[in-house]
């Protein structure tokens, strides 16, 4: 008897130690936002959110930075899209077990883990130099894109794979060709998850600063851009920049700028899982 | 073969084809320039001075061991904290949490994985930084240890992710099989699950222990940015950096085609050749025990 | 009664080297249901796979002989495969009802035909439905999702979709092993009235089942032919010793 007492008197403080460790990772994540949400949210304005810095950003509003972390957002969304959905697809429905196909997938992961700074680098080197684009929104997007691209790409892949192969098969034999399944099935039901994964990229993608530091993000500029060559504001820059180098600036508009970005990124967050949850629901498989 | 009169099929076909191979092209892309940017430090500066212990660029002293040490230690730290808290909470979320509990906790590690990694260095700067500097006498809060507690809570979220995924795709017959020999819920998960989950868990460290060493931001914010050579416990409590920083502290005041620009580019190139090594080698983890695994199911 | 099909020395392997046909040569008629039986792994699904080459996307290793349908040999790699695909339908053992509404379901193959005509379409549904012996079951709810039917009624709309395209040869794989015996006895009845337009080939899930409908059996065995008759008379006086052996149960 005193063998089980024992090993139930382990489960009990190993699961209360556990369960210690889980609430002490989870906690500062709700504390954080909450302290942000507290300091900020005196800053929040509507001068604050449509209006321009002034005195050296230590006053007046931070449109600039909201909408060029939008331009940034949209770049980003069109160049890593369209292509990331489409390999994703080459990978689920094309694509055999061929050395080929495995060095893409090692390609991917490899994506996925460069260091962002290091992308800064790339970008410097591909688009804001070699090919002349200058500091611009369009390097920054694309430089932001590449570094996206492996994110949608495994979450669209997934995505595709979870739909049921006998669709396909009842698909081919009624006549369709392979590309006529993937549009008018496997996509189609894949669409939820996918656009999920996009999201969450997306989200990673506006809050980024190290790969638009050297290509494309501008620290004050009189005017909001004009076009994709312009260097733009944005706010992860912004936050970094007047937490850091900026002598003398209220705290009350770092902690403002901190949750105008923070809320940014948390709205992408909550309509991806929305989207996710609503389409679990609806799925007809 | 399928016949496709098509051939509106067909380029979409070609189109989809060639996106596929794009990954393998921006690899190749990315190794390229840095290369091209990164290779000719090596003949600027000779190795023996670039693998030295003074980063001063500005008298032209390209030692790099500072930062690299800087990137290490920081690195470890963040290990330290990622891997017990990233473990458990996974283990807590795949395996002891009730199921109302498992739909909370995990969209708030998501969460987590999604903060920006500058916020997280603004509220190091101002909160957490002055927190350590109190709370254990130390000149200042900028400090390696306060870039270790940051990067360890952005790693977190990614080992727990891979970490649980892991956990739950381990057959419900292995714990059941525990169960029925008379063994507890607890010592089932230390026996059994965890053990056969050994791969999957590894991955989830090794990335996790990736995405810290590429933290740039954070490390930037909060951990001094003091070139010093990191090598005694002692370091963990004074200013450190990280190559990370210093390429994004650095690279916007080079001339372009300078020697400090080049040599800032070969730390890119270290980095990039770090994470292609942790990333291998962490791919190569799952292969082999796939491997394994077709083995004792064929 | 014509020859539909004919199979001349059909051979084929798959890449992970299973032999799954050797040399198999049969004649399917017309306006007949043709019963393909035998243990597992006898090739009949196989064979069936060829007929509609669904096996393209599958790893075949090596293939050979003809499978000669209307006088074209539909193995050769010129031929236009989609249009075979919609001149030979085929049922498969689990229903897989597409993601979306029973209507939408049985207008799929017309829609990837390039048939838009509302008119057309309602009416191939109706039609293809009542050949399944469906129609007074659905008719009032074609725009359910076709998930929301029962497994009988599942299939039967799975066969509907294959007829709206008016096929004219239809295979079907074991269609009724997972229904009750009420929805297998509608499957086989709906069998016996198609099999006036159609020709039928079925691998049925069951001795009994293939002695209930055959107008001619085909006994496979390991990819080989073994015996191939009139149902009548092979169920109840079997040539070949396996054939017998099979049918009385001494293995399957």
């Amino acid at each position: 008897m005193k063998l089980s007492i024992n090993r139930h008197l382990m489960q009990r403080l190993g699961f209360t130690g556990i369960t210690l460790m889980a609430i002490a990772t989870v906690t500062p994540i709700v504390a954080v936002v909450i302290y942000i949400l507290i300091q900020g949210l005196p800053a929040i304005s509507t001068e604050f959110l449509t209006g321009f810095p002034h005195d050296g950003m230590r006053a007046g509003g931070i449109l600039p930075a909201i909408i060029g972390t939008l331009y940034l957002t949209i770049g980003t969304a069109i160049f890593s899209v369209p292509l990331g959905i489409a390999a994703a697809i080459y990978l689920s429905e094309y694509a055999s077990d061929t050395p080929l196909t495995r060095t893409i997938r090692i390609a991917i992961i490899n994506l996925a883990g460069i260091p962002s700074v290091v992308y800064g680098l790339f970008g410097l080197g591909l688009f804001v130099i070699f090919l002349k684009f200058g500091t611009s929104i369009l390097a920054a997007s694309m430089t932001l894109s590449i570094m996206t691209l492996p994110v949608i790409i495994s979450t669209a892949e997934e995505s595709l794979r979870s739909v049921p192969q006998g669709f396909r098969t009842v698909s081919i034999s009624l006549g369709a060709t392979r590309w006529q399944t993937i549009r008018r099935i496997v996509l189609k039901e894949a669409l939820p998850g996918i656009l999920t994964g996009v999201i969450l990229g997306l989200e990673r993608a506006a809050g980024e600063t190290a790969p638009i530091l050297f290509t494309g993000a501008a620290f004050f500029l009189p005017r909001l851009p004009g076009s994709p060559f312009d260097a733009t504001m944005a706010l992860p820059y912004h936050l970094f920049v007047i937490s850091t180098q900026v002598p003398e600036m209220p705290i009350k508009i770092q902690y403002g700028t901190a949750l105008v970005l923070l809320v940014f990124v948390l709205t992408m967050n909550l309509i991806a899982t929305v989207i996710r949850s609503r389409a679990r629901s609806k799925r007809q498989w | 073969m399928e016949k496709s009169l098509n051939w509106r099929e067909f380029v979409i076909t070609r189109l989809i084809q060639a996106s596929g191979y794009s990954a393998i092209i921006f690899v190749a892309l990315i190794f390229f320039f840095l290369l091209r940017e990164g290779l000719p430090a090596l003949a600027e500066v000779k190795p023996s001075e670039l693998f030295n212990v003074r980063w001063y660029p500005i008298e032209d002293y390209f030692g790099i061991l500072p930062l690299l040490t800087g990137s290490l230690i920081i690195t470890l730290g963040a290990a330290l904290i990622a891997v017990p808290f990233g473990i458990g909470t996974a283990v807590y979320i795949s395996e002891i949490a009730p199921r109302w509990m498992r739909e909370i906790l995990k969209p708030l590690v998501e969460l987590l994985g999604g903060l920006p990694s500058v916020v997280l260095g603004f509220l190091g700067i101002l909160v957490l930084s002055p927190f350590i500097r109190v709370f254990l006498d130390l000149p200042t809060g900028l400090t390696a240890l306060t870039g270790s507690i940051l990067l360890g809570g952005i790693a977190v979220p990614t080992v727990v992710s891979v970490a649980e995924d892991a956990l739950d795709a381990v057959p419900r017959a292995y714990r059941e099989g525990a169960w029925a020999l008379g063994a507890t819920k607890w010592q089932t998960i230390w026996r059994v699950t965890l053990p056969a989950a050994k791969s999957g868990v590894l991955t989830a460290v090794m990335l996790g222990v990736g995405r810290a060493i590429g933290e740039t931001m954070t490390v930037m914010m909060v951990t001094g940015n003091a070139p010093v050579l990191a090598i005694k416990l002692g370091s963990l409590f004074s200013p450190v950096r990280t190559m990370t920083a210093t390429i994004a502290a650095e690279m916007g005041e080079v001339a372009s085609g300078s020697t400090h620009y080049h040599v800032l580019f070969f730390i890119g190139m270290v980095l990039f050749l770090i994470s292609l090594g942790v990333n291998i080698a962490a791919s190569s983890v799952v292969f082999r025990a796939k491997k394994r695994a077709e083995r004792i199911l064929s | 009664m014509v020859d539909k099909i004919i199979i001349e020395n059909l051979s084929l392997q798959y890449s992970d080297g299973v032999e799954s046909l050797r040399d198999v040569s049969l004649n399917i008629r017309e306006h007949a249901v043709t019963v393909l039986f035998g243990p597992a792994g006898g090739g009949k699904s196989t064979l069936l796979r060829c007929l509609n080459r669904l096996n393209d996307l599958t790893e075949v290793k090596a293939s050979a002989g003809r499978i000669m349908i209307d006088g074209e040999n539909v193995l050769d790699p010129k031929i236009d495969v989609i249009a075979l695909r919609r001149k030979v339908g085929m049922v498969f053992a689990r229903p897989v009802p597409l993601p979306m509404s029973i209507r939408e379901n049985i207008i799929y193959g017309l829609e990837l035909a390039g048939e838009k005509r509302r008119s057309k379409l309602d009416e191939a549904v109706e039609r293809s439905l009542k050949l399944a012996a469906i129609w007074d079951e659905v008719k009032d709810r074609l725009n359910d999702p076709a998930i929301a039917l029962s497994g009988g009624q599942q299939q039967r709309v799975c066969l509907a979709r294959v007829l709206a395209l008016q096929p004219e040869i239809i295979l079907l794989d074991e269609p009724t092993s997972g229904l009750d015996p009420i929805s297998t006895g509608k499957v086989e009845a709906a069998l016996v009235e198609l099999k006036k337009e159609y020709t039928i080939i079925l691998v049925p899930h069951s001795v009994q089942q293939a002695g209930r409908t055959a107008d001619y059996a085909a006994f496979f065995l390991q990819g080989e032919l073994i015996e191939y008759g009139e149902g009548k008379s092979l169920f109840t006086a079997p040539k070949n010793k396996r054939t017998e052996d099979y049918i009385t149960g001494r293995f399957g």
